[in-house]
């Protein structure tokens, strides 16, 4: 590992900035920074939730919240961590990290990043003002009709909701057309689409999934919209409407969604775990050409969450086929990692330790997945506690922990100090304990019985125990929030200084400043005639190009 | 801890405390031991689920071809993913022993691929979820089908009660649901506003209640007894507390059973039940409930014909007590906020007459 | 505008075609794919709905007089071309005459629209009336906000051109809209197919 050098005065984040810099901003860094510190909040605001509707479920019949107030809980949780949180911190990631990995000076568009940015906000700020219009949204995080036509929620709920999400989702959209155009039009010479970093590669397929899954969300939303302010008829049965017109548009968006939510995880996963190991990705090719495949099938197997309405077995059973088919580009990441870090000298870093925390937890939610997409157990399971269970394993082991293994990695390069290492392994552990405890008893509670979005329970046998466990947990993970949050106020002003490097890594960011001047680059960049040109340029005898053939 | 063990060895007061301790933390293990053993065996199906059943109990402890054979499956499943489970965390964990950084450690060999490895680790996760496709199809048929002459009851899911009926014999019943044992029966579902989900875990698999269409499931009890479950779709505020019973009974008693709740309502002789008769009139609660023949259309709220020989209230949320039924009509939003039933302003006689009414409905 | 990168490296030919692209240009292109799918959703749920419905007011459409304005945002394809061509070629005046009909001829089926969507309401046919009129209003309703917004583009544009040079810079923003443009129109000629032609 490089020493880390003593730089000059490391300039401050908000250095001779002021606060209207910051807002009137088009820098993808500085976007890229609020879309985290944006995530970051309403993950705060969507945790505390999360422990409330805990403390409800600790106990049989507890009165904690009134079961109106768990709906809206519920609702606000799931909404919030897909639209506000997990969506928004890829992002945010994407904005940092992309152009300075290809070598570029900002996004294709600048100004309409920051319109994106602030669209993200806006729709929040709308969606948590429902709170203190007492009007907050509690029909789910999927809203299913005819329970969100007029006659089942008459007052302004659903309207927020529908709100609070088509308006990021406008921003969202608009950043991933800026991504494609600035990958594909603003690399750096010699950077071939091939040479990309993974992280980009991510990026560059996720953001495909977005423009080609949001709008059928959009179209759907439209559609409620129509029927709830104009009198429309799009799922109302007594005219001739389909309720369940709604759930094919809305998980047609759903499922790619899950993907926006991963690939991204998967991206950083891939950049960090070959600089902790000491060695290149192993098997960039497959890597690349897996999550195309996870891309082409993930519009494909929509209808596994429709295997319970009533569809026949042939069209269950073909879904079910496609679905158990996805795994395999997503096991295959998996092996990846393992053979990247096999023969490897592995440095366990809080950024490490979230990501083999991710590969270790993604194994049981990737198995989990395949056992829901085989139709007859699913029928079982579905829309129980088990589902929760697999899907939290997959967002909170996946994406959550690349979300913060991407915070220790890149808060370097952003603010020029490191996190505490020592605070993170607190973050980390006490994060992981509490997320196994919660969880895992989830999968039993599910076989046991026990549905979904209930605000209490009679007191069955081994109901009253396992929901006490996944109380208990859940306050072991916000305690490991807390180091987090911490852990960022102290080190943005006691931070160890980070210089360029700290990590000795392999990609263009990390060839400039931490943080980096506004156009990015000053010197010249290396060459880049590898995937890892900052190596190529740090060690020029064992340079890629040198090794690998081909690349 | 070796501290621990020599102190205990000597007879100074911190040792008997320890030792003390250590016997209240070998009394709490066993106190675990068990509530984890009965959790197993809720999950194992050793719980026994005769006639007392209160609780839903598993997935694997099926009791009927159709719920059995999902659950076969399910644990053959669960074995091949424990596998793979106990091999891809082996390999994980191996790694992480072996190969983390030790002082003087040279810089790793690079590698970028081997094509022939990752070839291999991309066909035999084809080849297992190919196989596991191909037997889940079996399964899928087992779980579907009702003769056409099938027994057939219709399920209407309602906000937040469910009503049962039984077009052949004309009788109309709510949140309990009786079938014979030991036949296939075909179960028709609606529902009358949103979208509800009938989970019996331990007779089938759950199947949605989408309005304007019917979906069919098959249940087919083989041994008699009573089976729980609940709505299972997010149907509204209270959809925590929609919960379902089955009773599954000779065919004989079931006869008797459902030729019993075709019969209109036996009128009231005792004075106290003419009295509730007559208030439930006045409050025109008929407006919502239907008594007398069942030959009434359903109506928005449960049908109370036959409520007395019901084992419970408000769709499970209560046991069905003359008490427990008093405390529902006195205030239903008390004990289940947002249910469709008002709430009504009767006196202590006045309610002690509805009650001793309703419950002489049997 | 796009940040400018560094120089376009000499290599692939594939890559070379690849960075010649516009960025405007190629964002829109991948708009206009979203967009589509976003349309393709809504023609779902009317042809879906089709055959469904217990009243149907197709009858109600008058097909002759919407193909007459059909035609007129079919040609303003045509002459937007036509204004690309003539700016391209250096002829400012030419430009801004065929940009300026376009325009006209974009804000003729505009009203084309509203009259239809009068004779509608005069007749009490709202999107409340039955399933075949809410499919039919939001779907021709959405396309006619595209245009609409299409509309406020191409006038901003045909500003710019009338009150100053049109630079190179200037001229792939015509063509980036061009291309919504030409979107707009064909998604106009699915919709007016499904709901006008197809009985």
């Amino acid at each position: 590992m490089a020493t880390i050098e003593q730089v000059a005065p490391v300039p401050r984040l908000t250095s001779a900035d002021t606060l209207w810099s910051w807002v009137a901003t088009v820098d993808h860094k500085r976007i890229g920074i609020m879309y985290l510190l944006g995530a970051l909040v309403f993950l705060v605001i969507a945790g505390a939730e999360a422990l409330l509707m805990r403390a409800q479920l600790a106990t049989p019949g507890g009165h904690v919240i009134s079961p109106s107030f768990y709906n809206q809980l519920l609702t606000m949780h799931g909404t919030s961590m897909v639209f506000l949180v997990g969506t928004p911190g890829v992002i945010g990631f994407a904005n940092y990290a992309v152009p300075l990995m290809i070598g570029a000076r900002d996004m294709a568009f600048p100004r309409l990043n920051a319109m994106s940015l602030w669209l993200f906000i806006f729709g929040g700020l709308l969606m948590h003002f429902s709170f203190l219009a007492g009007q907050t949204p509690d029909t789910g995080w999927f809203s299913y009709a005819p329970l969100t036509a007029h006659f089942a929620s008459p007052d302004y709920r659903v309207d927020y909701w529908i709100l609070g999400t088509l308006i990021p989702s406008i921003g969202t959209i608009a950043t991933a057309l800026n991504l494609i155009v600035t990958i594909f039009l603003f690399r750096a010479p010699g950077m071939t689409i091939r040479r990309l970093p993974l992280f980009a590669w991510m990026m560059l397929i996720t953001s495909f999934l977005i423009i080609w899954a949001f709008p059928p969300l959009t179209a759907a939303q439209a559609m409620l919209l129509v029927d709830r302010w104009l009198g429309g008829h799009f799922f109302n049965t007594m005219a001739g409407g389909l309720p369940i017109l709604w759930q094919h548009l809305f998980w047609a968006f759903g499922h790619p969604e899950v993907y926006i939510l991963i690939l991204p995880a998967f991206g950083i996963l891939s950049e960090v775990i070959p600089v902790f190991s000491r060695k290149p990705i192993f098997g960039y090719n497959f890597m690349a050409a897996a999550t195309v495949a996870i891309a082409f099938l993930s519009y494909l197997v929509w209808g596994h969450h429709m295997f319970a309405t009533g569809y026949s077995i042939p069209i269950n059973a073909s879904w079910g086929a496609l679905s158990v088919l996805i795994a395999v580009p997503t096991g295959i990441k998996i092996f990846n990692y393992i053979a990247t870090m096999w023969g490897g000298s592995l440095h366990f870093t809080t950024a490490m330790l979230f990501c083999i925390g991710f590969v270790g937890t993604f194994v049981f939610g990737g198995l989990s997945g395949v056992t829901l997409a085989l139709v007859p157990i699913d029928w079982q399971v579905t829309d129980t506690y088990y589902v929760v269970g697999h899907f939290h394993f997959v967002l909170i082991g996946g994406t959550v922990f690349g979300l913060f293994a991407g915070t220790y990695y890149w808060f370097p390069k952003m603010t020029g100090r490191l996190l505490s290492e020592r605070l993170g392994r607190w973050h980390f552990w006490l994060f992981l304990i509490g997320f196994l405890l919660t969880f895992v008893p989830m999968h039993l509670t599910g076989l046991i019985g026990m549905p979904r979005r209930i605000y209490t329970y009679p007191a069955y046998p081994g109901w009253s125990e396992l929901n006490a466990i996944s109380s208990i947990g859940a306050v072991f993970m916000a305690l490991g929030a807390l180091a987090f949050v911490w852990n960022i106020i102290r080190s943005l002003s006691h931070g160890e200084k980070a210089g360029d490097d700290p990590w000795d890594a392999y990609t263009l960011e990390w060839a400039t400043s931490s943080p980096p001047p506004p156009d990015n680059f000053r010197e010249p960049l290396p060459p880049i005639r590898s995937r890892r040109p900052f190596w190529d340029r740090k060690y020029p005898d064992e340079a890629d190009w040198k090794t690998e053939h081909g690349g | 801890m070796p501290g621990v063990a020599k102190q205990a060895c000597t007879s100074s007061p911190r040792s008997s405390r320890e030792s003390m301790s250590q016997r209240t933390r070998i009394g709490q293990s066993y106190h675990h031991a068990r509530r984890l053993g009965a959790i197993l065996a809720v999950l194992l199906g050793l719980v026994p689920t005769l006639a007392l059943a209160q609780h839903p109990g598993s997935v694997f402890d099926g009791a009927t071809p159709q719920a059995r054979s999902i659950s076969d499956y399910f644990v053959l499943v669960l074995i091949l993913a424990a596998v793979v489970f106990v091999i891809v965390e082996g390999l994980l964990v191996y790694v992480l022993l072996r190969f983390r950084a030790r002082p003087g450690d040279g810089r790793p060999r690079p590698v970028f691929e081997k094509q022939h490895l990752e070839i291999t680790w991309t066909v035999i996760p084809i080849l297992l979820v190919a196989l596991l496709f191909v037997l889940m199809l079996p399964v899928m048929g087992a779980a579907e089908d009702a003769p056409p002459d099938a027994y057939t009851v219709t399920a209407i899911g309602h906000q937040f009660w469910w009503e049962f009926r039984y077009p052949e014999q004309n009788a109309i019943a709510a949140n309990e649901m009786h079938i014979p044992v030991g036949e296939k029966i075909r179960l028709r579902l609606q529902s009358a506003d949103v979208i509800h989900s009938f989970w019996i875990p331990r007779l089938n698999g759950k199947l949605d209640l989408i309005p304007g269409q019917t979906n069919e499931w098959v249940l087919e009890a083989d041994t008699p007894g009573e089976y729980m479950g609940q709505c299972a779709e997010l149907c509204g505020v209270q959809h925590a507390w929609m919960l379902l019973r089955v009773f599954a009974q000779p065919r004989p008693e079931f006869d008797a059973w459902v030729a019993q709740q075709a019969q209109p309502a036996a009128a009231p002789t005792d004075p106290t039940a003419q009295q509730g008769a007559e208030i439930f009139r006045q409050q025109a609660c008929g407006n919502c409930h239907t008594i007398s023949g069942s030959h009434d259309p359903g109506g928005v709220a449960p049908n109370l014909t036959h409520v007395g020989s019901r084992t419970t209230l408000a769709a499970g949320a209560l046991t069905n007590t003359a008490e427990n039924m008093r405390r529902w009509i006195h205030n239903p939003q008390d004990i289940k906020p947002g249910a469709n039933m008002p709430t009504f302003k009767l006196s202590d006689a006045e309610l002690n007459a509805v009650v001793t009414y309703l419950e002489g409905l049997k | 505008m796009a940040a400018e990168a560094f120089p376009r490296e000499a290599g692939h030919a594939a890559e070379e075609r690849l960075r010649a692209i516009d960025p405007n240009v190629l964002g829109v292109a991948f708009f206009i794919s979203s967009e589509a799918l976003f349309f393709v959703s809504l023609i779902i749920a009317f042809v879906v709905y089709r055959g469904r419905d217990l009243a149907e007011a197709t009858g109600h459409l008058d097909v002759g007089r919407t193909a007459i304005f059909t035609v007129a945002l079919l040609a303003s394809s045509g002459t937007i071309m036509l204004a690309e061509r003539q700016f391209k070629r250096g002829s400012l005046g030419g430009g801004r005459a065929w940009l300026a009909v376009t325009v006209l001829l974009g804000l003729t089926f505009l009203i084309g629209q509203g009259i239809e969507y009068l004779g509608l309401l005069r007749q009490d046919i709202t999107p409340q009336s039955n399933l075949w009129a809410t499919t039919f209003f939001t779907l021709t309703g959405f396309h006619g906000l595209h245009v609409f917004v299409g509309l406020i583009v191409l006038s901003i544009l045909l500003g710019v051109a009338l009150a100053g040079e049109v630079t190179r810079r200037r001229h792939t923003a015509l063509t980036a809209a061009g291309l919504y443009w030409h979107f707009v129109d064909g998604v106009w000629i699915v919709v007016f197919s499904l709901v006008y032609l197809w009985r």
